[in-house]
């Protein structure tokens, strides 16, 4: 899960969900889950019976009586009948209860206690002890998991305690694999480390160091096989390797009752129907402790995203009207995050319009909310979590949000298309690179595969990739980072799109490389009059391509212009700090500050201007209702109700 | 490949050694004297000592083992005291039956763990998947030997579609009609296990692969949804499931041996637990090497496959 790690900027609103926390808490999850909550009841109801056996008035569950032999269940004096001999079945499905429940229970701690010790001690040490432990283990895992069991019973012989251990040893490999992983963790912690310093012998810090930090580890890894272990001893006892008459478990009262299962079913079904209540409760509770304690269902980031973001418009836009050459028109944009009872306004309301071969920045720090732009315009952002809750996006005066998944599939790639940051993660890492553009060829035209795939070759010439006929062969894990980006572009080039929608895609690259790209882009976009919309933090990279820009912060465009105009005579303060944070060539004095303060939460905007907090010209004023974004004249606009006039940089 | 292919083979040698070595060490956990144990408490001490050295008891454990591998090696498996045949003969002709159940349950599983796992994560959270996870924790949870009866009394005694247990019809049967329908009630329940724990795994992976960069690249590509689904998503996940189909076919040689017993299959699995109740070690030892063994094999052409499927995995 290497790709999990970097994460695009479009996650921001969702990483920064996860700290603060504001989600369901763990008992209400488990609440909720009705399922683990009928298992715990029904497994508490079975433990306390099997606590209380020996006090209840029950028939001696060894007492035998021919006369009463194979009585069907609900007799008289005998509520689930009688057995082949005569004794009461439902006396001894409790008192086999007692003894599988005991044996399965008993088998999961042996194993945990030896598969635990080997864990701790394999990943204490480490080196050699660890390497000749753990190959040891792999050897017993090379068996089939029951046949081992098999071989140690057919050593020991049949007997209940027998495959009590036999059971507990085949599964102690589980529990050293587990425990000796957590351990390897944190035998290296400086606390451990403080501990050896201080003299502490080995065993002592295993005892009062380690093991308290691996016990919640063993103790969830015991909940997950005491089923397991309940079951495996059972089929032992089936088989007639486990408990051995008069003793009986649920297993060996299932062996017997198949003898005669067409004479008296109930004799193998109902011992069976209790196994299985018996491990199913202890599963479903199991299951449901688990999810409560797996963070990533809390946060939603399990569930999976719809192909198209869900679309929940409370308006559609304010009807601005932009020039007629306008390819990508974004009209009072809002897009949303719900994360248990908070809603992140990842976008706010956001307008702009891209035109006929023209190329807008988008620019702003992490978590602005500019790449929940780019990924709403065509329906991208994951949801859940994310609803597109107002405005409107024309894409060559057509309403995005209006269309069917068929009509925005069919833009996607075709007229409008994406290249994305950090391609390692963005391209699919088990099909070629000529796989790929083919796929994004014949997704939008009727071509045979050959065809694509030369075409595929082209554009990967087209892109300058050094020997594009072998190069198409390629994985992307085979490919430099710059190269990666290369094949992105070629992708978003495959079906001559009108407009291409590039999410930082220089961002994850090294300098020299980047310069390269953006030529490349450059060149692209006079050779084939796209439009592009550029989305960047960084005022560098707009300087050399883009027209306009539109500057963003906490979800609204705050400044918009011409680049010129942006960075030469920037209105709005945030503005003139973003660049400033730019180094320059040939000036090494000048101050590349960063801009104190962190940008707000968007779950928690303040009221009037977002920047209020990080601003050094804020005033009351400014705190007050929403400031409107004015227009300073030719194209430039400004969030601000003080915007600095003249302002030279 | 063929690198890729041999180094493995390679490797897989020292793991079938630790293998007979374990197996060895489990067998020589026998309380008492196997000599004792053949000729019965009267025997004299002489003849004692005589079938001793004729077993090659008096020697080293090392010894032992080595004459026991060698011997094993060129297909010298012992003489199996309660069927008084070679052990060799014995297990190969058991195991055919096995593994006819056992492959035949290990692709039921992976077609339906699969086809659930990929259904329950598309629509999750929606009937079907709340339907099929349940479903699937009741195949976790289930006895396979208990399923196997109900199952047997239904169709078979019930309802009389299929035959109750064995593999072929007493008589007039033999061919490969009569084999399916023998085969149906005892692979589908030494299935369902399996089932479910690929299910669980592939709807988990699924779910995992779905938030992928590049599978919102697959979307921004214009593709449609059920080629995103089916064709990237899916083998994504199925790269991490393949080991655990692997892993699976141990589950599914070792619960051979419950259903063998319920149906009366004639596999190794059943005379497993006959040669255990007849203490016929030779043919437990025997046994249990050739299953174990194949196995290995059987992970080793799990990740062979993985290894084709996945040009990052490197040896």
């Amino acid at each position: 899960m290497t790709s999990n790690a970097v994460t695009g900027p479009n996650s921001n609103p969702h990483t920064n969900a996860k700290k603060r926390s504001a989600r369901p808490s763990a008992f209400k999850l488990l609440a909720r889950n009705q399922l683990a909550l009928m298992g715990a009841v029904i497994l508490v109801l079975v433990v306390l019976i099997v606590i209380i056996t020996p006090i209840l008035p029950l028939p001696d569950p060894d007492a035998t009586d021919p006369a009463q032999r194979l009585l069907r269940p609900l007799a008289d004096g005998h509520f689930l009948g009688t057995d082949h001999l005569g004794r009461d079945l439902l006396s001894r499905l409790i008192w086999g209860t007692r003894v599988s429940l005991a044996v399965g229970i008993s088998a999961s701690l042996v194993a945990a206690l030896f598969g635990s010790a080997i864990g701790i001690v394999s990943g204490y040490f480490g080196g050699r002890t660890d390497n000749i432990m753990m190959r040891g283990i792999d050897m017993l895992m090379a068996f089939p998991y029951i046949l081992l069991a098999l071989a140690i019973v057919a050593a020991l012989g049949p007997g209940l305690m027998n495959a009590l251990y036999a059971i507990a040893v085949v599964n102690i490999p589980f529990f050293a694999r587990n425990i000796r992983g957590v351990t390897v963790g944190i035998a290296h912690r400086e606390f451990v480390d403080a501990a050896k310093l201080s003299g502490k012998g080995h065993v002592r810090i295993i005892l009062t160091e380690i093991l308290p930090n691996v016990m919640p580890v063993i103790v969830i890894t015991i909940s997950t096989t005491v089923g397991w272990m309940i079951l495996e001893t059972a089929g032992l006892s089936f088989l007639g390797l486990g408990a051995q008459p008069p003793q009986a478990d649920l297993g060996s009262m299932l062996g017997e009752g198949r003898k005669l299962i067409t004479t008296a079913m109930h004799l193998s079904a109902i011992p069976g129907a209790m196994i299985f209540v018996l491990v199913m409760s202890i599963n479903l509770l199991g299951d449901g402790i688990r999810d409560v304690l797996d963070p990533r269902l809390k946060s939603g980031a399990l569930a999976r995203p719809a192909p198209l973001t869900r679309i929940d418009r409370t308006d559609e836009g304010a009807g601005t009207t932009y020039p007629d050459d306008t390819i990508l028109a974004v009209d009072e944009l809002r897009t949303e995050f719900v994360l248990g009872d908070d809603s992140y306004k990842a976008v706010g309301g956001v307008s702009f319009h891209v035109g006929k071969n023209e190329c807008v920045g988008l620019v702003g720090e992490s978590g602005s909310g500019k790449s929940v732009t780019a990924l709403s315009l065509l329906g991208l952002v994951a949801s859940p979590p994310g609803t597109i809750v107002g405005g409107r996006v024309m894409f060559d005066g057509k309403d995005v949000y209006g269309m069917s998944e068929d009509d925005v599939r069919d833009i996607r790639g075709g007229k409008a298309a994406y290249v994305f940051q950090d391609p390692l993660s963005t391209l699919h890492p088990l099909f070629s690179i000529g796989d790929q553009l083919v796929e994004a060829i014949r997704a939008h035209n009727a071509v045979s595969y050959k065809d694509a795939w030369a075409k595929a070759v082209e554009l990967l010439g087209m892109v300058r990739i050094p020997n594009p006929q072998s190069r198409a062969d390629n994985y992307p894990h085979q490919l430099s980072g710059g190269m990666r980006q290369r094949v992105g572009i070629a992708m978003a080039l495959a079906n001559e799109p009108r407009l291409i929608i590039a999410d930082e895609p220089t961002t994850a690259l090294d300098v020299t490389v980047q310069a390269q790209i953006l030529k490349l882009m450059n060149n692209l976009r006079n050779d084939h009059g796209t439009s592009v919309l550029f989305i960047t933090h960084d005022f560098g990279v707009v300087s050399e391509i883009c027209d306009r820009v539109a500057v963003m912060y906490a979800g609204r465009i705050v400044e918009m212009g011409t680049t010129e105009q942006v960075l030469h005579h920037p209105a709005h303060p945030y503005t003139k700090r973003l660049i400033d944070c730019v180094p320059r060539l040939g000036e090494p004095d000048r101050r590349t500050s960063a801009i104190p303060g962190l940008p707000p939460a968007v779950n928690n905007l303040p009221a009037g201007c977002a920047f209020a907090d990080r601003c050094d010209r804020v005033e009351d004023a400014c705190r007050v209702g929403s400031i409107a974004f004015d227009d300073l004249g030719e194209g430039h606009g400004v969030r601000c109700i003080k915007p600095m006039e003249g302002a030279d940089v | 490949m063929h690198v890729y292919i041999l180094r493995r083979l390679i490797l897989m040698i020292p793991v079938l050694l630790g293998l007979t070595v374990i197996v060895f060490l489990i067998m020589s956990l026998i309380p008492g004297d196997p000599a004792l144990a053949i000729l019965g408490s009267y025997a004299t001490p002489e003849n004692v000592a005589k079938l001793r050295a004729d077993l090659g008891l008096d020697k080293s454990m090392v010894e032992q083992y080595w004459i026991w591998l060698t011997n094993m090696v060129q297909g010298d498996f012992g003489r199996s005291y309660s069927l008084n045949r070679p052990v060799l003969d014995e297990i190969l002709e058991r195991f055919g039956a096995t593994l006819i159940l056992a492959g035949t349950a290990l692709v039921l599983c992976t077609i339906f763990g699969l086809l659930t796992g990929v259904v329950s994560a598309v629509r999750q959270y929606g009937w079907a998947d709340k339907t099929l996870t349940f479903a699937v924790l009741i195949g976790i949870s289930i006895p396979s030997f208990w399923l196997g009866l109900l199952l047997m009394m239904f169709f078979a005694v019930e309802l009389r579609w299929l035959p109750v247990s064995g593999m072929y019809a007493i008589y007039g049967g033999g061919d490969l009609p009569d084999l399916i329908r023998h085969l149906i009630l005892p692979s589908v329940t030494l299935a369902v296990v399996a089932t479910g724990i690929i299910a669980r795994l592939t709807r988990s992976n699924m779910l995992e692969v779905l938030r992928q960069d590049f599978i919102r690249t697959a979307r921004a590509k214009g593709l449609d949804e059920n080629r995103v689904i089916y064709r990237h998503a899916f083998k994504a996940a199925l790269v991490n499931v393949i080991p655990v189909i692997g892993v699976q076919a141990g589950f599914v040689l070792g619960g051979a041996v419950y259903i063998e017993t319920v149906f009366q299959w004639p596999g190794i699995g059943r005379m497993l637990v006959n040669a255990i109740s007849t203490r016929d070690i030779l043919l437990v030892q025997g046994g249990v090497v050739l299953v174990a063994g194949s196995y290995v094999l059987f992970n080793l052409f799990a990740d062979v496959i993985q290894h084709l499927l996945d040009p990052r995995v490197k040896a």
